[in-house]
């Protein structure tokens, strides 16, 4: 009399899945969205130079994505997002970052302007409650599409020569941020200049069905330019050297906060670009223009700090000794292998961290069995940590 | 004749909380209790062969982790192990389950609507935020906001300063939630009405109140506030039946020294020139103390078991108005095996959770509809557990106990005794819900014990066999629980106290009555304080 | 063509027309834009049949603030005043309530009835004074919110310590228990509950009714009467008062879209494609209909919209207008109580089963009545010697299963032709017409969305702070240059102008402190 199956009870496997788990030698997997995701497959380390060094492929499929059209689709996103996406021709992509009344951040994502008046808003949590309520008075549709659409991420400096070796034609043309329709085995392929690692990289949209092949063709395309399998672990490292945000460690969605004053806003997390106050109505517009004009309370940091030991979830102070309170917290830490440096985010109230400000980190660290505490110096900086100039080559060089 | 320190009227879960710490701070305590057996409705009883029924009381999440820990609860043996999820059986055949997984439990929801399942964390959050809020207060007597007195100013300013402390909009978020209905709260989140059906419930159980009452959000919260090792929300259940609680408050109890004496019904409170004197017991003895502390409900303490002449008459016209409504009944059934309910698949992780069957907002506010004309719902809301699922102790092997906790059911049938007739009906009408979903259910059952709020009334002794002790109405919560100017757990007499639920926070196995009730009494007693503090939660 | 104005009012119901009265007094050239021919919105008298006119919608005067009357010099005559109740008894032992007594029952009903008007008063007073007052907002530094907020503290603690404890204890609870607990009397219970579930949503056990009970004594304590001339005389006059200050009011130009240029309005745009300048416009309009129709959600945020979009305002009482050619007989009733209030609420039990088919979407099929023979005293409203009812019927729910077609309303109609009879023998023989305005109906005459006597739910999660919604409580929208004056804001509806003078002298002091 059971009228239906039960909804899948244990971790979901992404369209990828068969081939990853393959190149998997070390069982370490973590849930995504429901999904069994790979922390690693073989060595950190490894991966993380595939990323800067060859080419590095992450399964993107478990992020979210919502199709966005209907005549009123731009209008809708430009009351969605606080930047101008007028400005955002067919064919490109934006990031962008939400809020809700008070202007603290809800999410934040890339939105494809896939063809004239049709979009595609890929981020990590799920809004379709949120972006339904922003609907009301638009003429849009708003479709879930998460699972209609496998993606993968293919960065790294020999990513290029991959996929032109894959037989995508005209890839030079395509510009940091742009995004190109190829027909693959009778499928159409999207290919966006987009990463979240800050070097050369695209990603690749395609139909579940045409997953595996996709994968095949690619690997084998790859084989001559070092392509590799990465887990998770690797790419975090590679987006905190890009200075990222990650949702859930550099701000938490503000539809999940419980607690007053949790949350942030795209101003408090140095996204102040993205938000075009020449519109007269989006999301968080009034209280981002008087946050604008009375200050906001904190300020997102990058830190490049003193010494070689990782900061993870350090207090920062503002001076080394005789502090009262701490300013704020580090949110990502790591010894980025490229940079040399130890670098760090990190939420800090204003007036501290400035560029350029010094402050105090306080360090605890592991060695055999027993913790250590360090104040490190640190120095607030503006620029992305690492930033190389092949990211955004037109065209792209064919290493 | 010996004289104590205090008597404690009543060996429910609060009263038992009361003469604890009373005891553990050196005071001569005796609670004495009216049933051959101790722990009120917080009880487990050997009604059949070798099942135990928790047959008032069937869950427990509210206990105070603070009481657990400082009358060090598991040293006597109690033990509460969490259940997860729920499901709700729907007519069509299909079914809404809630799973402990947080993306088992989206996927669920997503079946039903995307839409629903992505408001879900927004709603909990939200609900979550007013748990916050309100959790802090359970553990602290409530301010009197007639009162200049800096205590109660300073608990004012307190409870002010949270609230200020959340922000313009959150608090008129909060103003809302108060004031709101359950289903008009759920509304604002979700559009799928099993969803809302299956979360409504809490907003009514124990209440004499629909879904669409406005103030039932509130209730919500008291269901949600609860928490087992910080998981808030989730239930669990006492190994050995809800009993085991108020044994191992007993033996927290008598470790401090307190006696306990049961078939000691409490005929009157006895006052002497303006001050409680102790209590005579039905049996015709005496107990003397300057301290009687009442566990029983406020109607029953001040309407039955004292003297009206002892009384303001302001006060005791409030005792009269003070409501305590029978709301709800219990059907406890012994099982041969475990009933299958084919709509779920074998082995489903639902068989260990609450069932309920009612799929919509409608059949829940039917179900409400009855009992204001004076019967029992004909389609009630059950909130049913197998607990014998996760308690080995609580039947033989391989068989069952099964609990229905029933919506709506009033005290008396139109104004009058139930007969007995009626109450067959009653549990007929429960008997054949469940069985709709489940077809062996009937044949498996060996024993069904029946409890309308008559029957609690009568054997446990709470005024309409209220679950609460009173109606948490906004009339009747926090410094108007139980009446205005009574907040405070002392009575109107000199000497008289009040630990049950019928005082701040209300009912439910919280124990918070009963524990701030001693710390107002060792306060007034200058004696030290051996009540816990509120752990806090930032 | 446009023409500039300081101000644009959008509606020239009773609110819209005191708002704009009071701003042209402060110096505005104000317009006022009203869809229907007549000025009033529900406060108008109409003819519905030939040669009978009737108040189409509220009938009622109880509540129209003396500020009010002071501050444009009121005058407004009345045929009857106040009224007393008459609560039907099907035996002809009727009850005759009056504001603060009660004649038909016990000595000591009557006693406990004096006691309950007196405290109601009390209270109701407490929260006039607040009806009177911007609502303040919370958390904010404003002083005036502060000083307003410390004033209901210091006004609360004015009543006395019991009496301030009972006040705490009563806002939040329900007509029915303190209705059951005071009187032994059914028919004076079924009254009082009646009182209090008037245009709500609610039934007497519903949580709230005794606030929706004080929000209806807040005005003239509990004392009704009957505009001569009926409720359109009211309008009439503030009309008047309104032009005579230089307000501009222009009947027959429905507004189709509030003009809103780079996030700000700029002036309104009329059915008929005519436009008009204003950086201010007022809407007298429901804040459904303003922000949703004539702003357009995509206009202000998405929080704010989908508040909105919740906001609980789906009416429940029906008008009924009977033209008779006879008074119909009333068994127990002399000739001169047909001046007076009838009402038919036999117990608190008949209206709470009134109540419960309403909550699924279906009418009462015994439904509660407010009934008047505003003809009796005012020979303007019908031919001589014939005579018309106007009746308040609940419980008819906005959004009826199946919708509000026609034989959904004959349905509903036998309904109360039943009901009637049972009191009234021979009042089907007395009808020569009848109209019967549903809220579906009354949405779609008077344009308030849901038809909804106060606009919106009169609950306490929809009360004073929070009313219409978080974000607009002070009669501003978050959009610049839109305001709210109607019934849907602070305090909240029936014929007491509070909401059109607070929403005028909030906006006088905010230009003044710009």
């Amino acid at each position: 009399m059971t009228i239906r199956e039960p909804v899948h009870q244990g971790r979901l496997k992404t369209p990828f899945y068969p081939r990853i788990e393959k190149l998997d030698t070390v069982n370490q997997w973590h849930e995504w969205k429901g999904y069994s995701s790979p922390d690693l497959l073989y060595c950190e380390e490894t991966e993380y130079f595939a990323i800067r060094n060859s080419t590095a492929v992450f399964d993107l499929s478990p992020m979210t994505k919502y199709r966005i059209t209907g005549p009123d689709a731009l209008d809708y996103l430009n009351r969605l997002v606080t930047r101008d996406m007028a400005k955002v021709k067919p064919g490109r992509v934006a990031y962008a970052v939400w809020c809700d009344d008070q202007g603290q951040v809800i999410d934040d994502g890339t939105i494809f302007h896939l063809r004239e008046g049709e979009y595609r808003l890929c981020c990590q949590e799920r809004h379709f409650a949120w972006l339904r309520a922003a609907s009301i008075g638009f003429d849009v549709t708003i479709t879930h599409e998460t699972e209609d659409v496998a993606a993968l991420a293919v960065q790294g400096p020999t990513s290029f020569s991959v996929l032109s070796n894959m037989g995508l034609e005209g890839l030079d043309q395509l510009k940091p941020f742009g995004l190109a329709h190829f027909d693959f085995q009778g499928a159409e392929l999207m290919v966006s200049r987009t990463g979240y690692t800050a070097d050369l990289g695209y990603e690749l949209w395609i139909e579940p069905s045409k997953a595996l092949e996709l994968w095949d063709a690619l690997f084998e395309a790859g084989k001559l330019h070092g392509i590799r399998a990465i887990g998770t672990h690797a790419l975090d490292l590679a987006r905190i050297e890009a200075g990222y945000l990650a949702p859930y460690t550099e701000f938490l969605p503000v539809d999940e906060t419980i607690r007053t004053g949790r949350s942030r806003s795209p101003l408090e997390l140095g996204l102040d670009w993205l938000v075009d106050f020449k519109k007269p109505n989006f999301n968080g517009r009034r209280a981002l223009a008087e946050e604008k004009r009375n200050g906001s309370t904190w300020r997102l940091v990058k830190l490049d700090i003193d010494g070689n030991k990782a900061a993870h979830n350090s207090y920062i102070f503002a001076k080394e000794k005789g502090n009262k309170k701490q300013i704020g917290f580090v949110t990502s830490a790591v010894w980025s292998p490229i940079c040399k440096q130890n670098i760090a985010l990190g939420t800090v109230r204003t007036p501290h961290g400035k560029p350029g400000d010094t402050v105090w980190v306080e360090i605890y660290y592991q060695r055999e069995m027993h913790w250590n505490r360090a104040m490190a110096k640190a120095t607030v900086v503006d620029k992305p940590f690492w930033f190389p100039p092949r990211r955004g080559a037109m065209p792209p060089g064919p290493y | 004749m010996k004289t104590y320190d205090a008597i404690v009227v009543g060996a429910g879960h609060n009263g038992l909380t009361t003469a604890a710490y009373l005891a553990k701070a050196g005071l001569d305590v005796v609670c004495v209790e009216k049933n051959d057996y101790i722990g009120g409705a917080t009880v487990s009883r050997n009604l059949y062969k070798d099942w135990l029924y928790s047959n008032c009381s069937y869950v427990c999440s509210l206990l105070r982790p603070e009481i657990y820990r400082s009358l060090e609860l598991h040293k006597h043996g109690l033990q509460i192990t969490p259940f997860g999820g729920s499901v709700t059986f729907m007519e069509n055949g299909d079914f809404y389950g809630s799973y402990h997984d947080p993306e088992v439990a989206y996927r669920e929801m997503a079946h039903f609507s995307r839409h629903d399942a992505d408001a879900y964390k927004s709603y909990s959050a939200d609900t979550m935020r007013q748990c916050r809020f309100i959790r802090d207060f359970l553990l602290s007597t409530p301010p009197d906001p007639t009162s200049f007195k800096p205590k109660d100013l300073k608990e004012l300013a307190r409870i002010g300063g949270k609230f200020m402390g959340m922000g313009e909009d959150r608090m008129y978020e909060t103003i809302r939630f108060w004031t709101m209905s359950v289903a008009e709260y759920l509304d604002e989140y979700f559009e799928t009405d099993v969803i809302k059906a299956a979360f409504s419930g809490s907003g009514i159980i124990g209440t004499a109140l629909g879904i669409h009452s406005p103030g039932t959000a509130y209730v919500l919260l008291h269901h949600y506030m609860g928490d087992v090792d910080g998981n808030v929300g989730s239930w669990g259940f006492a190994r050995g039946g809800t009993g085991a609680v108020a044994d191992a408050l007993a033996g927290a109890f008598q470790a401090a020294g307190g006696e306990l004496r049961t078939e000691a019904g409490v005929d009157k409170i006895v006052v002497k020139n303006g001050k409680v004197a102790g209590v005579a017991l039905d049996n015709g003895d005496e107990i003397i103390a300057n301290v009687v502390v009442s566990a029983m409900d406020f109607k029953r303490t001040f309407l039955t078991c004292m003297d009206k002449s002892d009384l303001p008459e302001k006060f005791y016209r409030r005792v009269e108005n003070f409501k305590i409504r029978g709301s709800s009944g219990k059907v406890n059934i012994a099982l041969d095996g475990l009933p299958t309910f084919p709509a779920l698949p074998e082995g489903s992780s639902l068989y260990h959770s609450d069932m309920h069957f009612i799929d919509s907002m409608e059949r829940m506010e039917r179900a409400y509809d009855d009992w204001k004309d004076g019967t029992w719902s004909k389609d009630p809301y059950i909130d049913m557990t197998i607990p014998t699922m996760s308690d080995p102790t609580m039947a033989p092997p391989g068989k069952h106990y099964m609990s229905c906790f029933v919506q709506y059911c009033p005290h008396k049938i139109e104004g009058r005794d139930w007969t007995s007739e009626e109450k067959e009906a009653f549990g007929k009408c429960v008997i054949d819900q469940v069985a709709n979903y489940s077809p062996d259910f009937k044949d498996l059952i060996l024993h069904v014990e029946i409890r309308t709020p008559q029957d609690i009334e009568s054997e446990i002794g709470i005024t309409e066999g209220n679950i609460f002790h009173g109606e948490l109405t906004m009339d009747q919560l926090l410094f108007n629980r139980p009446i205005p100017g009574y907040a405070q757990y002392r009575g109107p007499i000199g000497g008289l106290y009040m630990c049950g639920s019928s005082n701040h926070p209300g009912g439910g196995i919280m124990a918070a009555p009963g524990a701030n009730a001693a710390r107002e009494i060792l306060s007034d007693l200058k004696r030290p304080n051996t009540v816990p503090e509120n752990f806090g939660d930032d | 063509m446009t023409d500039t104005y300081d101000a644009i009012v959008v509606g020239a119901g009773h609110n819209g027309l005191v708002c704009s009265a009071l701003l042209a007094k402060a110096g505005k050239r104000v317009l006022v834009l009203e869809a229907n021919s007549q000025v009033g919105g529900a406060a108008i008298t109409r003819e519905f049949t030939d040669g009978y006119s009737v108040s189409a919608c509220a009938h009622l005067l109880y509540q129209l603030q003396s500020e009010v009357r002071k501050d444009l010099k009121l005058s407004t005559r009345l045929a009857s005043e106040d009224m007393t109740t008459i609560a039907l008894s099907e035996d002809g032992n009727h009850l005759r309530i009056s504001a603060d007594s009660v004649e038909g029952v016990s000595d000591e009903d009557a006693e406990q009835y004096r006691r309950f008007r007196k405290r109601m008063t009390r209270f109701s007073d407490l929260l006039r004074k607040f009806f009177n007052k911007r609502p303040p907002r919370l958390g904010t530094k404003n002083i005036q919110d502060f000083i307003t907020l410390g004033q209901l503290g210091l006004d609360m603690r004015m009543l006395g310590k019991e009496e301030m404890q009972e006040f705490l204890r009563l806002i939040g609870m329900n007509i029915h228990d303190e209705v059951t607990e005071r009187f032994e009397s059914p028919k004076l219970r079924g009254a009082i509950s009646l009182d209090a579930v008037l245009g709500t949503h609610l039934g007497p056990r519903s949580p709230n009714t005794i606030m929706t009970y004080l929000y209806r004594q807040a005005g003239d304590h509990g004392r009704t009467g009957v505009p001569a001339g009926g409720m359109g005389s009211v309008s009439n006059e503030l009309a008047h008062a309104a032009r005579n200050a230089g307000v501009t009011i222009r009947t027959d130009m429905p507004v189709k879209r509030i003009i809103i240029e780079n996030g700000r309005a700029t002036g309104v745009e009329t059915v008929s494609g005519e436009r008009f300048e204003s950086l201010m416009i007022i809407s007298n309009a429901d804040p459904k209909t303003t922000v949703m129709n004539l702003i357009g959600a995509k206009h202000v945020e998405t929080g704010f919209a989908r508040r909105i979009s919740h906001l609980r305002a789906k009416g429940n009482a029906a008008k009924l207008h009977l033209a008779l050619d006879g008074l119909p007989a009333i068994d127990g009733l002399s000739k001169k109580d047909y001046a007076e209030r009838i009402v038919i609420a036999p117990d608190e039990h008949y209206v709470e089963r009134a109540f419960n088919p309403a909550k699924y979407g279906e009418s009462s099929p015994n439904p509660v009545l407010e009934i008047t023979f505003p003809s009796f005293r005012d020979e303007t409203l019908a031919p001589a010697g014939k005579h018309v009812m106007s009746a308040i019927v609940q419980y008819a729910p906005y959004d009826l299963k199946g919708g509000w077609n026609e034989e959904a309303k004959a349905n509903f109609m036998q309904a109360i032709m039943s009901t009637l009879a049972g009191y009234m023998p021979d009042i089907e023989q007395r009808i020569t017409a009848s109209e019967l305005l549903t809220p579906a109906d009354i949405e779609s005459e008077f344009h308030i969305s849901g038809g909804h006597w106060h606009h919106a739910e009169l609950t306490l999660d929809q009360f004073l702070f929070v009313r219409p919604v978080n974000g607009a409580a002070q009669y501003s929208l978050p959009i610049d240059g839109v305001y709210l004056c109607g019934a849907g804001t602070h305090p909240g509806g029936g014929v007491s102008g509070a909401a059109g003078r607070n929403a005028a002298r909030t906006i006088l002091r905010r230009e003044k402190a710009a």
